[in-house]
């Protein structure tokens, strides 16, 4: 069950906590690019990329905002490279209820790295003189039909939980009030 | 609504226990932007001369530079003022790190403490909520050590620590205050942070800072981030290679010490080794200091990495910048290795490291000459390895001979007798110095060391080249992108000083232009430290990317005060004379102005009266270095000038001073 072939553009920060000095510069305008109007204020604790660190054990690690989790992990990881223990989370891109990361600082809300849309480079790429964060594009091909079958996976599993009635009747409700 | 700063002030009357949230006058910012500028201001109008450093009357003011939080690369410095106990006189020492910015996220741009605490404490700020909590269990704790234990304590990672170790607890005077890759070491500021009880504040900050002009404000910080990044790839050509780029000196990256270790002075500051540097050398100390060094880093929202995470072998881990990597290994004519360890466990004990090295090699010196005897150091060992780490330990704790030595080399000659104030020959207002003695006077130093009242050279000196290129061409070279000058004909100056002839020193530059340069070196100096910004990146290094041209408009987009270069230059005028008019207020005259009796070998008593005359005219200052009434008014200082006349440090009618207030000699001996 094949469906078309289709390019999408992926954007990555490559991160290299090799490079990082832990400066925090990527927090800052992060916080005054995301600012309401643009740059008035900023405050690391509303911004979308942190850098995990832990200077005495050389741990520096800088993570953008991924997707909010409403739950906590059951189990967490311990990573240890080249020697180093890296806390549980401390590569994780989640907001979640298990940390303080990613979330507005008044409101609780999460927030999530949307690449400074419009810029030619994410902000914190731009700022990052040692080149800890660098950017790439590149072009992926993905099957359309991918996307539809997990929706449809999902759809069952939510389906199998709330019966499909209750699904249907909740798609109504919210596609009239769009 | 306020821009870059906060506008608030956190008060702590630490007798009672009391905390206060208080709003700053937004026309103190206008006179005295922030950070040192309104510091002074608050010491001038809170403490008066009479108060002696330990007095709980005395202020211990931690204050964010008005810049500091907003995204301007480099400006995360704590300015911490307080009246020194080892030279009575204003200290204002500085540190880079991650305080400030949090401190202003917290919102607040000053923490004002006062009184003395019954017992050990240490400070919460977190946001709105300020906590006084127990510091008991902290007691003789490393400064490090605690920074690390309050953050998991407070179940805190990103709370930002500055605390003191066991000799600002024991009220050393030459105490730091240390906070991650940084400290506030120079004038005994952790001594004083001790006497309060105060063992440490932390500060998490989650709240905006804004600026007021968003867009501009941006545009600046592009230009500087673009500036540093070009002077990044085009280092400055004839001068030696710390001092070609930017940040502080880069003593953790660079490997080459010859010059360092040849030209300046080892053990008491007193002996030059002149072929010391070999091959064999330069192969060891690279070997220890790439063993020992994790990582390069930096301040707060700074590309330079001027410091670096120091493990030396089994030992725990810290960190240094600069010249730290040196003091210790040369007072004490030992290797890096040895320099290294004993920095581990100084920057643990929380003490300066340019006073505290040189306090060690002057005991040594005393005992080698008799004047301390085994009496004074029972057991004392035969290394001088061993000596360091011994007389360390005593001075810390105050043990025996320690607690003389803890008052730094002046006090304890003094207490020491038998010809022991020979031997305390580095100091200026008595203040240990950088270890550099030289031949020929120069003009441009000679004012700076004299009237500098930082104390401290490296944070007066900068932006003109310390000697002239031996070319004419070079200097022509160097002069066309010289775009920092605030005035051309200091373009001029540069191309005609030479080496030789006429045109050398000590007399050339000439008097006036010796003032216009020392003027214009130490302005830039005073603007960051009211700004909050790293000398590192403006004042110190030779074309900075931050100037009197561009620094205007960071203040007028930033604090939405509207400023130009003589507004600017107006307003760093008027602290500066604060500054001095505290010092003068507490005694301090002429007979203070001036550099260690054998900086330079060849001096010229003459030539350097005319500079003295020449500066003091030219700063408003009458012959005794007294601001006069006239530029007092002229500054908006007219309060100063009453109390001066008031106290009979000036007359009504002219600008004589009254007789000589014998401060030094009154004030301490208790």
């Amino acid at each position: 069950m094949k469906g078309e072939k289709k390019t999408k553009i992926v954007k990555t920060i490559k991160i290299d906590v090799d490079k990082c000095n832990g400066c925090r510069a990527c927090e800052v305008v992060c916080s005054a690019f995301h600012a309401s109007p643009k740059y008035s204020s900023n405050n690391p604790a509303r911004s979308r990329i942190r850098v995990i660190r832990d200077p005495l054990r050389d741990v520096y690690v800088p993570v953008c905002a991924g997707e909010y989790a409403v739950a906590e992990c059951a189990g967490r990881d311990k990573y240890t490279i080249d020697g180093k223990e890296y806390d549980e989370c401390a590569f994780c891109r989640a907001s979640c209820p298990s940390r303080q990361e990613f979330k507005e600082p008044d409101s609780g809300l999460p927030l999530k790295c949307d690449m400074c849309e419009g810029e030619d480079e994410p902000l914190c790429v731009q700022w990052c003189l040692v080149d800890a964060l660098t950017y790439e594009e590149r072009e992926e091909e993905v099957e359309e039909t991918e996307e539809q079958e997990e929706l449809e996976i999902g759809l069952e599993a939510l389906a199998s939980k709330h019966g499909l009635q209750k699904i249907m009747e909740t798609v109504a409700r919210l596609s009239k009030k769009e | 609504m306020r821009y870059a700063e906060t506008g608030y002030h956190l008060e702590i009357d630490l007798t009672r226990g009391n905390v206060e949230r208080v709003e700053s006058d937004p026309r103190d910012t206008e006179l005295y932007l922030g950070g040192l500028g309104t510091n002074a201001k608050i010491l001038w109008d809170r403490v008066p001369p009479e108060v002696t450093p330990f007095s709980p009357d005395n202020l211990l003011i931690f204050a964010a530079g008005l810049l500091c939080g907003t995204p301007a690369t480099g400006c995360n410095r704590t300015i911490v003022s307080t009246i020194s106990p080892q030279t009575e006189l204003l200290a204002f020492s500085m540190m880079g790190g991650f305080w400030a910015p949090e401190l202003k996220y917290a919102g607040y741009d000053k923490v004002i403490l006062r009184g003395k605490s019954p017992d050990l404490v240490y400070l919460w700020i977190h946001n709105g909520q300020v906590e006084i909590r127990d510091a008991s269990h902290l007691h003789g704790k490393g400064a490090v050590e605690t920074q690390e234990l309050i953050r998991k304590e407070l179940n805190e990672p990103k709370a930002q620590v500055a605390a003191i170790g066991l000799a600002g607890e024991n009220r050393i005077f030459y105490a730091s205050i240390e906070q991650g890759r940084s400290s506030a070491s120079r004038g005994g500021l952790g001594a004083v942070m001790g006497d309060k009880g105060v063992k440490a504040i932390a500060v998490r900050g989650t709240k905006d800072v804004n600026v007021a002009r968003p867009e501009e404000f941006l545009g600046l910080c592009k230009e500087v981030l673009d500036y540093i990044k070009w002077r990044e790839e085009n280092p400055i050509k004839g001068v030696m290679p710390i001092l070609a780029g930017l940040g502080s000196p880069q003593e953790m990256k660079v490997h080459d010490e010859k010059w360092h270790t040849e030209n300046f002075m080892w053990g008491n500051s007193r002996v030059r080794r002149k072929e010391f540097w070999t091959e064999e050398i330069a192969k060891e100390w690279t070997d220890t200091m790439e063993n020992a060094r994790t990582r390069l880093v930096s301040c707060y929202n700074c590309p330079m990495e001027c410091g670096a995470t120091i493990t030396p072998p089994d030992m725990p881990t810290y960190m240094m910048k600069c010249f730290t990597k040196l003091t210790y290994t040369m007072a004490a004519f030992s290797n890096l290795d040895f320099g290294l360890k004993i920095a581990q466990k100084a920057t643990e004990y929380g003490v300066d490291g340019f006073s505290a090295p040189q306090v060690m090699a002057f005991a040594i010196e005393l005992y080698e000459e008799g004047i301390l005897t085994d009496d004074d150091l029972p057991e004392f060992p035969e290394d001088n390895e061993g000596r360091f780490y011994y007389l360390l330990d005593k001075i810390v704790r105050r043990e025996g001979i320690g607690d003389v030595l803890a008052d730094g080399t002046y006090w304890a000659a003094k207490k020491i007798g038998k010809g022991a104030d020979k031997f305390a020959h580095n100091t200026i207002k008595k203040h240990e110095q950088l270890p550099l003695k030289l031949s020929m006077l120069n003009p441009i130093y000679f004012l700076m060391y004299s009237t500098g009242e930082k104390i401290n050279i490296t944070q007066i000196e900068g932006q003109f080249p310390q000697a002239p290129f031996p070319k004419k061409e070079q200097r022509e070279e160097f002069v066309k992108d010289w775009i920092q000058v605030p005035d051309e004909k200091f373009k001029q100056y540069f191309v005609d000083w030479e080496l030789r002839g006429e045109n050398s020193i000590p007399y050339y530059p000439t008097p006036p232009m010796v003032c216009d340069i020392v003027d214009w070196q130490e302005r830039m100096h005073y603007i960051d430290d009211a700004l909050g910004m790293c000398a590192g990146l403006s004042s110190f290094p030779l074309k900075p990317p931050y100037h009197i041209h561009n620094y205007p408009k960071f203040i007028s987009a930033g604090a939405g005060i509207e400023m130009d270069e003589e507004k600017l230059t107006a307003a760093a005028k008027r602290y500066r004379t604060l500054v001095r008019a505290i010092n003068i207020r507490r005694g301090m005259r002429r007979k203070d102005d001036k550099p260690p009796e054998n900086h330079w070998k060849k001096r010229f008593p003459e030539l350097e009266k005319e500079l003295l005359d020449t500066y003091y005219k030219y700063k408003g200052w009458n012959s005794e270095g007294i601001p006069t009434k006239e530029y007092l008014e002229k500054m908006n200082l007219e309060y100063v000038s009453e109390d001066f006349i008031k106290r009979g440090i000036l007359t009504e009618s002219d600008d004589a001073p009254s007789e000589e207030t014998p401060a030094e000699e009154a004030t301490v001996e208790e």
